[in-house]
């Protein structure tokens, strides 16, 4: 969709978060290596902060899930959790509380002995633990399911359970592995808002890992995107939304980036013509823009009141939602929306000749 | 279903250009018996193979002395030997659940060089003739085997020629089918329950006992069923390592052997208790083995 340019330098550069060097929260510094793929991942969460990993599949994510919780082996790096190291500490010593993806709740036990499970190993009676259990079934609403087998329990009730499972061991690390992703996508509304009431109100360092951008922006206060075992960018969510530095995350984001070297109101791209943009910058930049903000003609425009002028090819055609997105080979690869009344007036078919057109009061540029 | 009779034949005839009017005879006997289009030379050994299986259970109740029955099945001996063997064959399974089960643990979930040769000497005694396993028991935990000279020696316990000895040449013989049994469960279980119970505090055993055990129970259950049976009618192994002493080592099998000798209506009699004892097997473990459909 937009024009691949070289993926942004690593970020795996100590984050600004590493500012709180006390000894409260995680700090770790994740390396696995299996064959020829190598995580490498630096991440540091304050308690009471929610961090979401987000990246395509097979980028690593899970692999750093399970480094943390102690299932797979460390190669190298440090794991620090309230200034204690658990490099190598066993994963049933750690204080560490996971949300499997399927959730992986006991099937021969019922919601309230699940829950009860962690309580038990740490050593309480079976009333104790019963009761510590009920307690947090109860806390997620789940006080009616209390005895009923996982099998019996729908997709947002097991990943209550789940949920209350880890944390009824009062993990200071809680991960949650794909929270969302073995629910359809009605209940899936219902519990991301949920999820992230219980989130908040977790006042130690929570880790997620998901390839939704929708769950991470509305989950975490923070967000790692990692890509090929790399930590490619990290933020906000909405400073990566609107400043992404990859193509992975642009997409995700629905943008077309591009990357360049600015002079001025100029930008000269790595490839492709230059693009005229309200910020006078200096450097290398990144430019994004949205697909919404490409305007496409049969014709040559006569107004050129836009700088920005590219001549296309329409590569391919989709809908998205009510509009159609027209996917643009040319000068300058790009994706542009239109609504579907537009594209039948303009004829669109691939291979179709166009020319595109970006205000540059709708370009966005940010320094590399 | 269509019948995939037709083109195979007709392949078959164009390949070989054999004797067609064979071929179509054939044809219309599978056709005319329920439209299910059996080919004749598939039909014919399926149903010799189901007639060699069955005629000697069905001769075995044919013949069998109904009427002394009764007589026959209550005397001493014969309850004697019965006994014997169920409190034997329920001890070896015993003993195979608390080594086999472990040991299918250790097959199924740790890694560790030499795994596929310990796989293939636990499952030796499948394929092993069981006379075999007797001499090769007594070479081991004989009064002079290599381990059995120690156990005498230091414990002052010999196992040849005792009850317990045929509980260890069942074993010996039985555990193979739990182990397979069990590591077959357990490589169909996910580990990764065992994983979530490891995040939640769980040791290994703690895992193992609370949530990978219930788990594979189905398992275990049928393991056990199988490794029943076989000890229950454990022949070989047995008489080589214990002998044949009623009331201390003979067990149904060998009753019947015996029997056969010098009584055959007691040695029916005998079978037809061991015929029903694995019919009962059978039907306990129709939920696992017998839903065809």
């Amino acid at each position: 969709m937009t024009e691949p340019h070289e993926a942004a330098s690593a970020a795996s550069a100590p984050s600004a978060h590493d500012a709180h060097a006390s000894e409260e929260g995680l700090d770790a510094h994740l390396v696995v290596e299996r064959g020829t793929f190598r995580l490498d991942v630096a991440l540091s969460v304050a308690p009471g902060e929610v961090v979401a990993l987000l990246g395509p599949n097979g980028a690593g994510k899970t692999t750093a899930l399970r480094a943390l919780a102690g299932l797979t082996p460390l190669s190298g790096g440090r794991l620090r959790l309230d200034g204690t190291a658990l490099e190598r500490t066993p994963p049933e010593s750690r204080p560490v509380g996971v949300v499997f993806q399927d959730y992986l709740l006991f099937p021969h036990l019922t919601a309230l002995d699940n829950v009860a499970f962690g309580p038990r190993c740490q050593g309480a009676t079976k009333e104790r633990a019963r009761a510590r259990a009920a307690e947090w079934l109860d806390r997620l609403g789940l006080a009616d399911h209390a005895g009923a087998k996982p099998r019996r329990l729908s997709g947002g009730q097991a990943q209550r359970v789940a949920l209350a499972r880890a944390l009824a061991t009062r993990p200071r690390l809680l991960l949650l592995d794909e929270p969302l992703a073995a629910l359809d996508a009605r209940t899936r509304l219902e519990v991301r808002s949920q999820l992230r009431r219980h989130l908040a109100e977790f006042e130690a360092v929570a880790v997620l890992v998901t390839h939704d951008p929708l769950d991470a922006m509305v989950l975490a206060d923070r967000l790692v995107v990692v890509e090929d075992g790399r930590v490619v960018q990290e933020g906000a969510p909405s400073d990566i939304a609107r400043r992404p530095r990859t193509d992975y995350i642009a997409q995700l984001v629905g943008l077309n980036l591009y990357r360049g070297e600015a002079d001025g109101h100029a930008v000269r791209l790595d490839a492709g013509p230059p693009i005229t943009t309200t910020e006078a910058l200096s450097g290398p930049v990144f430019v994004a823009f949205p697909p919404s903000a490409v305007t496409l003609y049969r014709d040559r425009p006569t107004g050129a009141s836009a700088r920005n002028l590219w001549r296309c090819e329409v590569a391919g055609l989709e809908t998205h939602g009510d509009q159609i997105r027209a996917d643009l080979a040319g000068e300058l690869p790009l994706a542009a929306d239109l609504t579907t009344v537009a594209a039948a007036e303009l004829d669109l078919h691939p291979g179709a000749a166009v020319w595109a057109t970006v205000k540059a009061t709708q370009t966005h540029a940010y320094p590399v | 279903m269509t019948s995939p009779t037709g083109t195979s034949d007709a392949a078959a005839d164009t390949l070989r250009g054999g004797p067609r009017r064979r071929r179509r005879r054939a044809r219309t006997t599978g056709g005319g018996s329920g439209n299910s289009g059996v080919p004749l030379p598939l039909l014919v050994p399926a149903l010799l193979g189901l007639a060699f299986l069955v005629v000697p259970l069905v001769a075995l109740l044919v013949r069998a002395p109904w009427r002394s029955l009764p007589d026959l099945l209550t005397s001493a001996e014969v309850w004697q030997a019965l006994q014997l063997s169920l409190v034997c064959a329920t001890a070896a399974t015993a003993v195979s659940l608390v080594i086999g089960v472990p040991l299918a643990w250790l097959l199924a979930r740790v890694e560790f060089p030499g795994r596929g040769l310990v796989r293939a000497l636990v499952t030796l005694p499948l394929v092993l003739p069981p006379v075999v396993g007797g001499v090769a028991l007594l070479m081991a935990l004989g009064r002079n085997g290599i381990v059995g000279k120690w156990l005498d020696s230091w414990f002052g316990i010999t196992l040849p020629f005792t009850t317990a000895g045929v509980v260890v040449a069942e074993a010996f013989v039985a555990m193979p089918f739990l182990v397979i049994s069990v590591e077959g469960t357990l490589r169909a279980a996910d580990p990764r329950f065992e994983e979530a119970a490891a995040t939640l505090g769980a040791s290994r055993f703690t895992a193992f006992r609370r949530v990978t055990l219930p788990l594979i129970a189905p398992g275990i259950a049928a393991g056990a069923v199988l490794a029943w049976a076989r000890a229950l009618g454990e022949f070989g192994a047995t008489i080589t390592f214990a002998g044949n002493f009623p009331g201390r080592t003979q067990t149904m099998p060998l009753s019947v052997y015996l029997a056969l000798q010098s009584d055959p209506e007691a040695a029916i009699a005998l079978s037809l208790v061991l015929l029903a004892v694995s019919v009962a097997v059978l039907a306990g473990l129709r939920d696992r083995w017998m839903t065809t459909g």
